[in-house]
């Protein structure tokens, strides 16, 4: 159907954008390479920059900061795919059945994902985490209990929390929307031969979720694994919980050994990749069909 | 009886669902319910919630400190524009992908994806140093150009996912009517677009607008949008919930209400399509 002309016409509209993004990824990619194999200090003009061979992934691979980085980032991007796809799955379903303004409590439960991370964390971390007026310090004391230092003492539940907050929103749109293209008269069929509501779930209406709870756990990984702002403007990356992100960027900005922090980057591309490649093959499989 | 049955099971749903809502939805109304109590008020115990004396001082106080207005416009040319030029580069690239689809289409929408999974992280260094190189660095044009090719790759989905529902046929029906290319455009495509594109617009304005990874990392004041205005905030200096709080709202409040109408293409933005 499709000519010459209109193929080449295709082509030279499909340029700008094909072009922009391949430059978007490979100069600071090839960049990030050939840093990652050099020693390159550029504030301290005392080091002589050179060829580092693996110098670098070596060191940043066995740094004593490396490990427990990778377990912070683990931590946090697993707790908050736990909270978020449970809670999402109950709060999906819940909001799919009949009740009263129901367009009015799905707007209340969306509006955290449109928070700017910079203020729900500032906000979670001071009018509710602060240890003197915060929230739940208030609440803590009329109970008559000690008030916990959020933010050193509980850091990593902490952040799990306020990440949680921001995300179980985006699990449940997605959910809900998966669950409201459930056959319904499927369900009824099973309620009418008297299948119990868990085996329902179990049986019915899991299976039907598999696909969507795939594609929320790893979009959400991708995301997760590169929060940033929220670690910034809380912890700053003390009390544990400096992910792998914030150690890269602690080594790129903060110190300036930008060697040791790209071969810490391409660690980063490398799990991000392995993440990615899951992610594609099943958005790819939905182009066909 | 079988109806009465069913109201009262809606009334429990009813009250556990706007239950849970409002818990989830209790820190934003906190947040802007303290922006206008006074700074003792504000962290009074036990906390007061409706009853104090509104005030609309702590706004005032944000505007004159901060030049608030100043981090506003920011965000609105970055979150504008970056969005604007997205989406008159995506425009001919999902169009023809949609309608003149080749062997390699699949391939490069992947690919065009798998550009926006590489962590910013990873090319923090490179990007940071051709900004300085290139004078960029604080620079509202250099983070227009950053936030538009994070984006681009979502743009183009979206676009793409919207354009591929429009029926060829009408198309072809046009042309056999006699329509020319131009009016064809015009007449025919454009009024069934433009739907589609409104939402990608929309969607990806919220997510340049609460982009915090390179606005934190490239701005120091010239082109800081919000997202830094806020972090600013982080060290804390006396009693300042209150101003916190009326900073928060003025950053949040357009947002959130530009997200409700976007509830239903954040799904098909997210997802790239693959949940619909």
């Amino acid at each position: 159907m499709a000519t010459q002309h209109s193929r080449s016409a295709a082509r030279l509209m499909m340029a700008p954008a094909v072009i922009l993004l391949l430059g978007w990824m490979l100069v600071p990619l090839t960049m990030t390479l050939w840093f990652s194999f050099r020693n390159y200090f550029p504030l301290r003009p005392d080091r002589e920059p050179g060829w580092a061979g693996f110098d670098n992934y070596v060191r940043f691979f066995s740094s004593s900061a490396f490990w427990p980085s990778v377990q912070t980032t683990l931590v946090i991007v697993g707790g908050v795919l736990l909270i978020t796809i449970v809670l999402g799955i109950l709060l999906a379903i819940l909001l799919d059945q009949p009740m009263w303004g129901q367009g009015a409590v799905r707007i209340l439960v969306i509006a955290p994902f449109f928070v700017m991370p910079t203020v729900s964390a500032l906000v979670w971390k001071n009018m509710f985490m602060d240890p003197v007026n915060g929230l739940f310090a208030h609440l803590w004391r009329f109970f008559g209990a000690e008030p916990v230092v959020w933010l050193s003492d509980a850091s990593l539940g902490s952040i799990i929390m306020i990440v949680s907050w921001q995300w179980l929103p985006f699990a449940t749109l997605i959910l809900l929307t998966a669950i409201q293209s459930l056959d319904g008269e499927q369900l009824e069929a099973a309620e009418m031969d008297g299948a119990p509501v868990h085996k329902r779930f179990v049986y019915i209406v899991l299976p039907h979720l598999a696909r969507a709870i795939t594609i929320v756990v790893l979009i959400q990984t991708i995301f997760l694994l590169s929060i940033f702002a929220e670690i910034f403007v809380t912890t700053g990356g003390a009390f544990g919980t400096r992910t792998l992100t914030y150690l890269i960027f602690q080594r790129v900005l903060e110190s300036q050994n930008v060697g040791l922090g790209s071969a810490g980057g391409v660690y980063a591309i490398i799990l991000a990749n392995i993440v990615a490649i899951f992610l594609m093959r099943i958005v790819g499989k939905n182009l066909d069909a | 009886m079988a109806r009465s049955v069913t109201t009262q099971r809606k009334a429990i749903y009813t009250i556990v669902a706007w239950g849970i809502g409002l818990l989830i939805f209790f820190p934003i109304l906190w947040t802007i319910l303290t922006s206008f109590k006074t700074e003792a008020v504000a962290i009074a115990d036990p906390p007061v919630f409706l009853f104090f004396d509104w005030t609309l001082e702590n706004y005032a106080v944000v505007q004159e400190r901060s030049n608030y207005m100043r981090f506003l416009w920011n965000s609105v040319l970055l979150a504008g524009l970056s969005t604007l030029f997205g989406i008159i580069i995506a425009v001919p690239a999902a169009w023809s992908m949609a309608f003149v689809p080749s062997r390699r289409t699949k391939d490069i929408l992947l690919w065009m994806l798998s550009t926006k999974m590489l962590p910013a992280v990873g090319v923090l260094y490179p990007i940071y140093l051709i900004f300085i190189k290139l004078g960029l660095l604080d620079s509202r044009a250099g983070l227009i150009i950053v936030l538009m090719l994070i984006n681009l790759p979502i743009i183009v989905w979206m676009l793409y996912t919207y354009f591929r529902e429009i029926p060829g046929e009408i198309l072809e029906a046009a042309r056999m009517d006699g329509a020319s290319l131009r009016s064809e455009i015009i007449y025919v495509l454009t009024p069934m677009a433009i739907p589609g594109i409104a939402s990608t617009l929309l969607l990806n304005f919220i997510l340049a607008w609460n982009e915090a990874f390179w606005t934190l990392n490239l701005t120091a004041v010239n082109a800081a949008p919000l997202t830094a205005f806020i972090a600013s905030y982080s060290s804390p200096e006396g009693l300042f919930f209150a101003k916190l709080s009326a900073a928060s709202t003025m950053a949040i409040a357009p947002i959130l209400i530009l997200g409700w109408f976007s509830q239903k293409q954040l799904v098909r933005g997210l997802t790239f399509g693959a949940v619909k």
